[in-house]
């Protein structure tokens, strides 16, 4: 009898091509996304004068830099050059381009799924971390950087040692008004920003079951912010609702053949994992990052941390020098903090129902502090439009603005001043990530509506139903 | 890619947590050409205030000039994919970075730019550091082929993937070692695509 084997392990071994004698395998990529700031590793295929491998496997998207209003024209000719350089890398070596006057166009991680490229049991890499991503449709996805993209272009493989299998069961329901982002969120502060280092990550349990694929590609997207090599939830009921019909997916009776094979795709009965570890969704509060680092995060009723009730020096010097950076006092409600800004947006949470979520504390309400609100993608811009959410976002005072990776990293041009304090829909709150000497405070789509109303850090359950 | 054997180098302790990849290299230096160097973006917003003045951060003071050796607390390179933090690393010089553990993405980077990732217990990273802080001249030895770490008369082991040790020790490129599997690589993908055509999306 065979070995019961993990979600993980069954679509690894699916995807081996050798492994050599050192326990490195050669493994198929089944889709390549790329984007505008690929251009390394293209410059790496044309110094070996070869072309790209599989044409029909690889596709482009311009999102890290593209400019999210007055398109399609970009202002910045060193912008211009980078996205004109995907064109015609995409025409030379003759692969699908979203590119920025597409209505497909968006943030890659958006795209991939919302067009049914990403589908389960697939390995989808590209050289952006957040490819993690696409693991919530049960697909194995990661990041890779620049040499493996090239490698990619090149062969369609790459060389990779099979990582640790971990898993992380979450049960319970999740209180009204929290979302995926509050999960991930407290998965972080719970096994710390390198926790799941090393390990493939499969989510289970009835909260991660309750979630709808909005909340489980936020949730798989912020897996990487734990550590973890990739993230995956088994695929299932909401899985093919969701897939079905999908512009680039398997269409009638080819679909219903490969739910047949995405059936089987779930962890068998007792197969083992290198780590397991077990949730409580129902006690979980609003969260807000307060630091440099996503694990920095904790419930908004809490107090900013006090390095002087630190034991471990490094840990009081780490707090001390975080604290200086975002302008916080030690022991100073959390509830006070004063924000300048408000961003939505990002492969995160700016999916239709996030913006749903954010108009729904916004709606008839004014914001007290400028905004930005970027869709996912220009479908998911379209669909907010026709229902109306772009209304609620302008007459609350934000700006409306195209799709693209936008304040997240800020490559673009959007940026928070320095000194200036972000709450924000996105996943990294690192020490100048959304501009020099920005403060960025993570939190869920919902909480930052919240925030954008009162002008601070806000519980949104005060003003929920409000 | 340059072999990486046994490296005698002045050493920089930095002392800090989660140095992610956007501090290596902040974003907006990234759309820059790999030919003007990205030595000097490296650490950029910690090293340089807003007029280009130093900010005294370790790797510009005069005790740690021509460092080949980075040493950081946990979770060093975590974040972003971007090859270009290994890059900025590589063109100022830094050859080994040693930690107590890295982004994984990071960590696979820094191996294919022949850059070693060298992973010591949170303990003996404690100790370098105190050391590196106290010597007379703040140089250590890192040997790969032994993996050990030889500082004043202390040794430190370090562990790496075996296999990441190979391509460094040898400096291996990942192309050459695939070509040979070409064969088997086109049977896979005919194989794959016979099974599920759905794959091939149309």
């Amino acid at each position: 009898m065979q070995q019961a084997r993990t979600l993980f392990d069954k679509v690894w071994d699916s995807h081996v091509i050798v492994t050599r004698e050192d326990g490195e395998s050669l493994l198929w990529v089944d889709r390549h996304f790329v984007h505008e700031g690929s251009h390394h590793a293209f410059r790496q295929v044309e110094a070996r004068g070869l072309a790209v491998a599989e044409p029909a496997l690889t596709f482009g998207v311009a999102d890290h830099y593209v400019p999210t209003r007055n398109r399609p024209a970009i202002a910045d000719p060193e912008i211009a050059g980078m996205v004109e350089r995907l064109s015609a890398n995409a025409v030379r070596h003759g692969f699908r381009l979203f590119g920025l006057e597409d209505p497909d166009q968006g943030i890659v991680h958006v795209v991939g799924p919302e067009q049914g490229l990403t589908l389960p049991g697939l390995l989808v890499v590209c050289g952006d971390s957040h490819t993690s991503t696409h693991g919530a449709l049960g697909a194995y996805a990661f990041g890779i950087g620049a040499s493996e993209v090239a490698h990619v272009l090149m062969t369609q493989t790459l060389w990779q040692r099979k990582p640790k299998r971990m898993r992380i069961r979450i049960e319970g329901a999740l209180a009204p008004g929290l979302s995926a982002k509050d999960l991930a969120l407290h998965v972080i502060r719970t096994i710390g920003a390198d926790g799941a280092r090393g390990h493939a990550l499969e989510y289970a349990g009835a909260a991660i079951s309750a979630l709808s694929m909005e909340g489980r590609l936020t949730l798989c997207n912020m897996s990487i912010e734990a550590g973890a090599r990739c993230a995956m939830v088994a695929p299932d009921a909401v899985t093919f609702a969701y897939l079905r019909g999908r512009p680039l997916a398997p269409q009638g009776e080819a679909f219903e053949r490969a739910c047949a094979v995405w059936r089987g795709l779930a962890s068998d009965p007792g197969a083992v994992f290198d780590r397991d570890i077990a949730l409580d969704a129902s006690a979980i509060a609003p969260l807000v990052t307060w630091g440099v680092s996503p694990e920095d995060a904790l419930p908004i009723d809490a107090r900013v941390p006090d390095p002087a009730s630190e034991t471990d020096p490094a840990r009081a010097g780490y707090l001390e020098q975080a604290l200086a950076y975002m302008g916080l006092r030690a022991g100073m409600p959390l509830e006070e903090v004063a924000v300048d800004r408000v961003f939505i947006g990002s492969c995160t949470n700016a999916r239709i129902e996030d913006l749903r979520a954010a108009a729904a504390i916004l709606r008839g309400r004014k914001a007290t502090v400028p905004g930005l609100v970027s869709p996912g993608s220009s479908r998911v811009k379209a669909q907010a439009e026709a229902e109306g959410l772009d209304r609620v976002f302008r007459e609350a005072g934000l700006e409306w603005a195209d799709s693209g990776c936008s304040m997240c990293v800020g490559m673009n041009g959007d940026l928070v001043g320095p000194g200036e304090r972000c709450a924000s829909t996105t996943n990294r709150n690192f020490r100048g990530r959304q501009g020099k000497d920005a403060r960025t405070h993570l939190m869920s789509p919902a909480m930052v509506a919240a925030a954008a109303v009162t002008g601070r850090l806000t519980d949104l359950r005060k003003l929920a139903g409000g | 890619m340059e072999r990486f054997i046994r490296l005698d180098a002045r050493a920089c302790p930095l002392g800090l947590a989660n140095v992610d990849t956007d501090q290596l290299i902040p974003a907006r230096f990234m759309s820059r050409p790999r030919s003007e160097g990205y030595g000097r973006f490296l650490l950029h917003d910690l090293r340089f205030g807003a007029d280009g003045q130093s900010l005294g951060f370790p790797l510009d003071v005069p005790r740690h000039a021509g460092a080949a050796v980075i040493v950081a607390r946990r979770n060093f390179g975590t974040g972003s994919s971007r090859e270009a933090a290994v890059y900025a690393l590589w063109d100022y010089g830094i050859r080994c970075v040693i930690a107590p553990s890295f982004g994984d993405i990071f960590a696979s980077n820094a191996v294919k730019n022949g850059l070693l990732p060298a992973q010591v217990s949170p303990e003996d990273a404690e100790a370098i550091l105190a050391l590196l802080e106290v010597a007379e001249v703040p140089r250590l030895v890192v040997d790969l082929e032994s993996q050990r770490i030889e500082l004043d008369d202390r040794a430190f082991p370090f562990s790496i993937d075996r296999v990441r040790r190979l391509q460094l020790l040898n400096g291996w490129d990942d192309l050459d070692l695939t070509r040979r599997h070409a064969e088997e690589i086109a049977a896979f993908r005919a194989r794959r695509l016979a099974e599920a055509p759905w794959l091939l999306p149309s």
